[in-house]
């Protein structure tokens, strides 16, 4: 049985039909001449590969009241995804060949979008010795993988061991970059806003030397290193020196640190507390610069449900992280596609080739192109729409976003040529 | 306006009115009969999740004057130790029919999460918001500038105030550095570089390191108090060396001008900030400053609970 996607524009580009069988693009002819057993029209909306998230907090197993694997993936799917990383700080931590298998299968039978967990870096993120990152390699996640995202690996020769161990099987370590000792009890970025509001502060530091001690790590042991949710001006610029060096790092910022400041911290609504915090301005500048140079290699969401009670309270009470599945698209075209700063097949590369490749996802973040994958994403950049929270897939509720009109709507994404959204409802 | 969350959202009409109303309250309360029939029937809640006597009464004592009706909320002993939330809380308190709450919370924002969240319709006024603000605490000690500098009256232009100590954790430096700006004081900052926030150069006073060039010139010197555990997280090496550069002793007030006052918003650490010989001193306006919490905080709830026609104008 093929089908006919038809009338769609690949990058943003001429508009085609794309014939898909057996989950794969057979062919690609102008708009209005593919012939298949079954169609999908669409109106000349742009397509792009699949979206890959390298970061999302899937919470299952552990907290199914916040998220399960099976309503994270619905959330991905709506927004454009065809993959996502299962971060490892579940409930138990994701740090065994069998703890892995187990979010891998569930993912596999919602069916929604793949999932690839990630493997903790130390045995239950304690920092005090690595976990079997081998066995998780091995097993039937192929985990490549390996982050303790929540905790920093702040010790040095741990970190350095890590990035030496993984090179055996082409792994890469994520860094939550965020010193301890700098940000014990830290609930905001440190500045003039966190001296007003009486809140303690997440100084920028605390991120930069932890970035510039692992990059040199990786230098020195000749590893790979990737950064998660880069946030300051300054990570920016070691980054960017890092890799004039020929160091092989990568490195990821959020939509949501691309997007807000830390003004919105005045409100004292948790909803905006996030970790790392949101910060001035010119950081939000640093990093749009960054991600269109690509010095910030892509763009990954950090999802995190948070049941409502525990955003319900006192700013530091809350906890930490905001929903970003449903939002990410939108706010990569208000912010980079719509300023000129990113072309379609740049958004392309930056949400969905490069994360497949640092992930070493081989099936994912392909081409469109006859021959690959039927893995797409099909959004109508021109069509706004308001973030109602009670709305969302997700389980949680905590969008920075809500009321908020957003650019773009993701109008079907097809996981190897099966729809897992249409006409922006999930199948 | 119908909360009182922090001195940054009172203009200097708004803060000349409390004090005026003050004023006229503490003129009062030397009578032999201190009630007024002003806040009759109205109910107030002490909602006090930190411990702090001597807030707590002085708010107890300002609503009963007005004869309003107080709940007196403490957090040990009630559900709040069993781990209820805020939010609970709140929405108990509204049950309950709460025209104000005066809520004391170690976390910053929680006053004004209580009067946004949506939780209550309550007055909310700020009785100490963590390391954020205390603004009824400097309203009263602006009360006590003007008395003793400016005769009772006006503004505090060209009043110079050196705030000295513990200003990254103190709630009263930040109420304190943005209301006397407002009325017009020049307020110096003096603490070492540790116990000043990120970002202090933003605000509008002055910061010296050096105690004594900060209270050369100075009509007021207010000292904070230190907590000893500061120590441990290394914001300075001992007790002694702190006393030593940044405490106010007999021999550092000898110097200062002979109409120079000195505050502290207690509790004191005695022989720590300040020494015993000034806290008991001539110059010491410390006790003063209770009484005239009392009288400044009946005037926050006269203005807000409606007990005057116009309120407080001019603020959300």
């Amino acid at each position: 049985m093929s089908i006919v996607i038809r009338n769609v524009r690949p990058y943003g580009e001429d508009a085609v039909d794309l014939v898909v069988k057996h989950g794969v693009i057979i062919d690609i002819v102008p708009a209005g001449t593919g012939t298949a057993n079954a169609e999908y029209r669409f109106d000349g909306e742009v397509v792009l590969p699949g979206l890959v998230d390298l970061h999302t907090h899937l919470r299952e197993p552990g907290r199914e009241d916040a998220e399960t694997i099976r309503s994270g993936t619905q959330a991905a799917a709506l927004g454009g995804f065809t993959c996502v990383h299962a971060m490892a700080n579940t409930e138990p931590v994701a740090d065994t060949a069998g703890d892995v298998e187990l979010v891998w299968r569930k993912g596999a039978e919602a069916g929604y979008c793949d999932v690839r967990p990630v493997g903790a870096v130390t045995a239950g993120l304690r920092g005090e010795r690595l976990a079997e990152l081998g066995a998780m390699a091995d097993s039937a996640a192929q985990v490549r993988v390996f982050s303790d995202d929540g905790k920093c690996v702040s010790d040095a020769l741990l970190m350095r061991r890590a990035l030496e161990y993984v090179k055996a099987f082409d792994g890469v370590v994520a860094q939550h970059s965020q010193e301890p000792r700098l940000t014990d009890g830290a609930q905001m970025n440190e500045g003039a806003m966190s001296a007003r509001l009486g809140l303690a502060g997440w100084p920028a530091v605390a991120e930069e030397a932890i970035i510039a001690r692992d990059v040199l790590l990786a230098e020195h042991v000749g590893s790979r290193l990737h950064v998660c949710h880069l946030s300051t001006a300054g990570s920016v610029e070691i980054i960017r020196w890092a890799k004039a060096r020929g160091i092989d790092v990568t490195a990821e910022a959020t939509p949501h640190h691309l997007a807000l400041t830390e003004d919105l911290v005045a409100t004292y609504d948790p909803v905006f507390k996030v970790n790392p915090p949101l910060r001035t301005e010119a950081d939000v500048e640093a990093l749009r610069a960054a991600l269109a140079d690509g010095t910030i290699d892509i763009v990954a969401t950090d999802h995190a449900p948070h049941p409502r009670e525990a955003k319900d309270c006192e700013w530091a009470a809350a906890a930490m992280g905001m929903l970003g599945l449903e939002t990410a698209l939108s706010v990569v075209i208000e912010t980079m596609v719509d300023t000129g700063r990113l072309t379609w097949r740049e958004v392309a590369e930056r949400m969905s080739t490069a994360p497949a490749r640092i992930g070493r996802v081989a099936d994912q973040g392909r081409p469109i192109a006859v021959g690959e994958p039927a893995n797409l994403c099909i959004v109508d950049p021109r069509t706004d729409w308001v973030v109602d929270p009670a709305r969302l897939a997700s389980r949680s509720r905590n969008t920075p976003f809500a009321a908020r009109t957003m650019r773009g709507r993701v109008v079907a994404t097809f996981l190897r040529g099966q729809a897992t959204v249409l006409n922006g409802v999930l199948q | 306006m119908r909360h009182l969350l922090s001195t940054a959202d009172l203009t200097r009409d708004d803060a000349l009115l409390i004090l005026d109303t003050a004023a006229e309250l503490a003129r009062i309360s030397d009578r032999p009969m201190k009630k007024l029939p002003t806040l009759r029937g109205r109910t107030v809640v002490n909602l006090f999740f930190e411990d702090s006597t001597r807030t707590r009464i002085s708010f107890e004592a300002a609503a009963k004057r007005l004869s309003a009706d107080v709940i007196n909320f403490s957090a040990k002993g009630s559900s709040v130790s069993k781990g209820e939330s805020l939010k609970d809380t709140a929405l108990t308190l509204q049950a309950m029919g709460a025209d104000a709450v005066v809520i004391r919370h170690g976390a910053s924002g929680a006053p004004h999460r209580l009067a946004n969240a949506g939780w209550i319709e309550s007055t909310v006024i700020n009785a100490g918001d963590g390391t954020h603000e205390h603004p009824t605490q400097a309203l009263l000690d602006a009360f006590t500038l003007r008395r003793h500098l400016r005769d009772g009256e006006g503004d505090l232009t060209g009043v110079r105030v050196t705030i000295v100590g513990d200003v990254l954790h103190s709630r009263v430096a930040r109420s304190n550095v943005l209301l006397l700006h407002t009325l017009g004081a020049d307020v110096t900052l003096c603490a070492p570089p540790t116990l000043l926030p990120v970002g202090v150069d933003t605000w509008p006073c002055t910061v010296s390191y050096d105690l004594d060039a900060a209270i050369a010139d100075a009509d007021a010197v207010m000292m904070l108090r230190v907590q000893l555990e500061r120590m441990n997280a290394a914001y300075f090496p001992s007790a002694a060396e702190y006393s030593r550069r940044y405490g106010l002793d007999a021999q550092r007030m000898a110097t200062l001008a002979p109409h120079t006052i000195v505050m502290h918003p207690g509790p004191m650490n005695r022989g720590m900030e300040i020494a015993a010989d000034v806290a008991d001193s001539e110059r010491s306006v410390i006790v003063e400053q209770v009484s005239n919490g009392v009288s400044v905080r009946m005037a926050v709830m006269y203005l807000l609970l409606g007990g005057a026609e116009s309120g407080i104008g001019g603020i959300a």
